[in-house]
C-alpha cells in the first residue's frame, strides 16, 4: 500500500466520489424511474425525484398533471373540429388558419409563468382536452413515490410471478447439481493421488478456453434429439457434470487442507467417501458456498442459454420475461420497465450485501491463482 | 502399478467422473460434432450433408460476416484496453488508506452484478435521445446529445461504455494483488525518493503484472463473444443501424436460429476460436517481457 500525505488523501478521495458518482448514477437513475409516474418520466431537465402536483381548480386543492409552460400573452383556442386545445402566442393569433373558438386568454410573461395542466388520474390514459390553466406560482409539488409501478409491471409483464418460480427452481438444480458434482471432482484432483491426474486436470482447465459459440450448435442438436428443446431441463441437466471453473475453485481450497488429516482417518479405516463428507466437506463451508453463490448468479443472470432451448412463454426465466416484456412494450413505459429492471435486479443485490466477503474472495482466488 | 496405486487410481476416476461424463458429452462430443458440422450443410430439419470447406469460402464473400468481425474487432480494441485502465486505476484508488473504502469498493463492484438484460435496460434508457440522462449532461456541458442508438457511428462507442460500467468483477480482482505487493518495495523506493506515479510505474504495475495479464486475456475472450446486451439494445438481433452493432456471435446466432444454417454458424464458430487463439497467443507474446512473477 502506498503511503500519502493528508493533501494526497484528499485528491483520493475527491477521485473515489467523483468516481462512485458516475458509476451509481444508472441505478439511482433507475431506481428513480422506476418510481415516478410516466409523465415524469418524460420531463426535461430530468427530475431526480418522483413528485405530485398540486393547484386550486375551481377554489378545490386538486392534483394535477403539468404539461406546457407558458411564457408570453398567449391564447388558448379550440380549432374547429379538434378536441383538443392549443396555445397561440397573441402575437401570432392573427396567421392562425382555419376557425376557431377562443377559450380563454392567459396573462403570462416571463416573468409570470402559466401552466397548462391536467387533472391527475392515477390510472387510465389522461383526457387531454380538459386542459386548465394556472399560473405557476400556484402549483405546489410534494415527494410522492410512486410503489404501484410495481404492481404495474408485474401486471404488464403477465407471467411475473410464473417467470420468478421457474428461476428460483433453475436456480435450485444448478446449485445442488454444481457443489455436488464440482466438490466430488475436486476432492478427486485434490486429495487422491492418482496416476495422470495432473495432465487430466491441465485438460479440464484447458477446456475453459473453448468459447460456448463452438459447442452452442450441437448442443443444442443434442438437447434436440431427445426432445428436450423447449423445456426448462437443458438448462440444468449441464450442471451436474462438474464444470472446470468450479472443479478448479474447490481444489484450490481442498489442496490448502492438511493431508494429514486425511492419512489419519485413513488409518483409522474410513473410505475415500467418508473421508470427503466427513472432513473435507464440513471444512470446506466457505468455499462450497462460494461455488453456491456464482451459480445462483450465474442462472438467475443467464440470458443465452433460456434464449436458446426456451420457448413457451409460460418457461421463461426472468432475464428473458424481462427481454421479452421489453421488446413488446420497450420505448414507451419507462417507469414500468425500469421497475421491472428493479424487481429482477434487487435479488441479487440483496444477495450480495449478505455474502459480500465469501464473494470478494471467491473472485480474487479465481485471479490470483489462476 | 501396486494395489495401494490401483486402489487411488480407481478411486480417482470415481471422484472425478462427473467431470469425466460431462467432458465426453458437453465437450469432446460438442467440439467434435461442431467441427463437423461446419464442413456440412446442416439445417437440424434433415441429416448433415458433407459439402467440404465450402462454408468457410462462403464466409470470405459474406460481407455481412466481415461487418460483424470488424464491429466486433473495433469494439473490442477500445473496449479491452478502457477496461483495463479503467479498473487498474480505480483498483489503486480503492488500494489507498482512506476513510470509506468498504463502501467505496461496493459501488465500484455492484455494476458488475447487475444482469446482463437488466443492465441493458438500463442503458437503453439512459441513451434515449430524447430525454436520456447521457444527453442531458452532455448539453449541459455545451456538447450536443447525439442519437446514440440511432446513428450507425455512435453504437459501438455506447456499447463500450456500458461494458466498461461493469468492470467491477477485475477491479476486486487486481485489489487482491495489490495487497500482495510487499509494503518493503515501497519503503525502499521512499527512501530512493520515488514519488506517488513513479511508484505505481516501477513498483505497482510491474507486481500486479500477471494479474493484468490474466484479465487481458479474460477480456479478450469476453469481448469477442460479447452477445446479451448488442443483442438486446439493438432490436433483438437485427444488429442496430446499418448493422453497425451486430456483433460475431450475434450474427452466428441469427444463422443457427433464424436462417437454420448451422453448419455455417459452426465455420464461424471455429473461426472466432481460432481469432481468440491467435489474438491470446499474440497478447502472451508481447507481454512475456513484462510478466514479472515473483519469487
Amino acid at each position: 500500500m502506498i503511503k500519502l500525505n493528508t493533501f494526497g488523501k484528499m485528491i483520493v478521495f475527491l477521485l473515489l466520489v467523483i468516481g462512485s458518482i458516475i458509476f451509481s448514477t444508472p441505478l439511482i437513475w433507475m431506481i428513480s424511474t422506476a418510481l415516478k409516474p410516466i409523465d415524469q418520466t418524460m420531463s426535461m431537465p430530468p427530475t431526480w425525484l418522483p413528485y405530485r402536483y398540486f393547484t386550486d381548480i375551481e377554489g378545490k386543492r386538486t392534483a394535477i398533471v403539468p404539461k406546457v409552460r407558458i411564457e408570453e400573452p398567449s391564447v388558448a383556442i379550440l380549432p374547429e373540429g379538434s378536441t383538443e386545445a392549443q396555445i397561440v402566442p397573441q402575437a401570432k393569433l392573427e396567421k392562425q388558419q382555419g376557425k376557431y373558438k377562443v377559450i380563454r386568454e392567459i396573462q403570462a410573461d416571463k416573468a409570470n409563468l402559466w401552466s397548462a395542466v391536467t387533472l391527475e388520474k392515477i390510472t387510465g390514459k389522461e383526457n387531454i382536452s380538459e386542459q386548465y390553466f394556472v399560473p405557476v406560482k400556484s402549483i405546489e409539488r410534494t415527494l410522492c413515490f410512486r410503489w404501484s409501478n410495481f404492481k404495474g409491471a408485474i401486471h404488464a409483464m403477465k407471467c411475473f410471478w410464473m417467470y420468478t418460480k421457474n428461476t428460483l427452481i433453475l436456480c435450485f438444480f444448478t446449485v445442488i447439481g454444481t457443489v455436488i458434482s464440482s466438490a466430488f471432482a475436486a476432492y478427486g484432483f485434490a486429495r487422491i493421488q492418482w496416476k495422470g491426474r495432473d495432465k487430466i486436470f491441465l485438460l479440464a482447465l484447458a477446456t475453459m478456453m473453448i468459447p460456448f459459440p463452438v459447442i452452442m450448435v450441437p448442443l443444442y442438436c443434442l438437447y434436440r434429439t431427445f426432445g428436450l428443446v423447449g423445456t426448462p431441463h437443458p438448462l440444468w441437466i449441464g450442471s451436474f457434470f462438474a464444470g472446470a471453473f468450479n472443479v478448479f475453485l474447490l481444489r484450490q481450497f481442498f489442496l490448502t487442507i492438511p493431508q494429514s488429516l486425511s492419512e489419519a482417518a485413513r488409518i483409522d479405516g474410513c473410505s475415500e467417501f467418508q473421508i470427503f463428507m466427513r472432513i473435507i466437506l464440513p471444512m470446506s463451508k466457505p468455499a462450497l458456498l462460494v461455488v453456491a453463490l456464482f451459480q445462483f448468479m450465474g442462472t438467475w443472470n443467464d440470458f443465452l442459454g433460456p434464449l436458446l432451448f426456451l420457448t413457451n412463454q409460460e418457461d421463461f426465466t426472468l432475464a428473458l420475461g424481462l427481454q421479452f416484456f421489453q421488446s413488446q412494450h420497450g420505448g414507451t413505459e419507462w417507469n414500468y420497465l425500469m421497475a421491472a429492471s428493479l424487481l429482477v435486479v434487487t435479488p441479487v443485490i440483496v444477495l450480495f450485501l449478505f455474502t459480500q466477503k465469501a464473494f470478494i474472495e471467491g473472485i480474487s482466488t479465481t485471479g490470483i491463482k489462476g | 502399478m501396486t494395489r495401494g496405486e490401483k486402489y487411488n487410481l480407481k478411486m480417482g476416476l470415481l471422484f472425478v467422473s462427473p467431470w469425466i461424463i460431462g467432458f465426453m458429452v458437453f465437450t469432446v462430443y460438442t467440439v467434435g460434432a461442431s467441427l463437423f458440422y461446419s464442413f456440412c450443410d446442416y439445417d437440424v430439419l434433415s441429416k448433415p450433408v458433407f459439402i467440404g470447406t465450402a462454408n468457410y469460402t462462403d464466409m470470405i464473400q459474406d460481407t455481412v460476416f466481415w461487418k460483424a468481425l470488424y464491429n466486433t474487432l473495433t469494439f473490442a480494441f477500445f473496449a479491452i484496453p478502457l477496461g483495463l485502465i479503467s479498473s487498474i486505476c480505480v483498483a489503486i484508488l480503492l488500494n489507498m488508506p482512506i476513510s470509506g473504502r468498504p463502501i467505496f469498493r461496493t459501488i465500484f463492484f455492484l455494476p458488475s452484478l447487475v444482469p446482463a438484460v437488466a443492465t441493458s435496460m438500463i442503458w437503453l434508457w439512459i441513451y434515449n435521445g430524447k430525454f436520456g440522462l447521457l444527453n442531458y449532461f452532455l448539453n449541459l456541458a455545451g456538447l450536443p446529445g447525439p442519437e446514440w442508438l440511432t446513428n450507425e457511428h455512435y453504437t459501438k462507442p455506447a456499447l463500450v461504455l456500458t461494458v466498461i460500467w461493469g468492470i467491477g468483477h477485475s477491479v476486486v480482482i487486481y485489489l487482491a494483488a495489490l495487497q500482495e505487493v510487499p509494503i518493503q518495495l515501497y519503503e525502499s523506493a521512499e527512501i530512493d525518493g520515488a514519488g506517488f506515479l513513479r511508484k505505481v510505474w516501477h513498483i505497482t504495475i510491474p507486481s500486479i503484472s500477471p494479474v493484468i495479464y490474466f484479465n487481458l486475456v479474460m477480456g479478450i475472450i469476453g469481448c469477442l463473444q460479447v452477445f446479451a446486451q448488442p443483442y438486446i439494445m439493438f432490436g433483438a438481433g437485427t444488429g442496430g443501424p446499418n448493422r453497425s452493432a451486430l456483433f460475431y456471435a450475434v450474427y452466428l446466432y441469427e444463422n443457427a436460429f433464424t436462417y437454420n444454417q448451422m453448419g455455417y454458424a459452426c465455420a464461424m464458430a471455429w473461426i472466432l476460436f481460432l481469432i481468440i487463439l491467435g489474438l491470446t497467443y499474440l497478447a502472451t507474446v508481447m507481454s512475456r517481457k513484462h510478466i514479472h512473477y515473483g519469487e
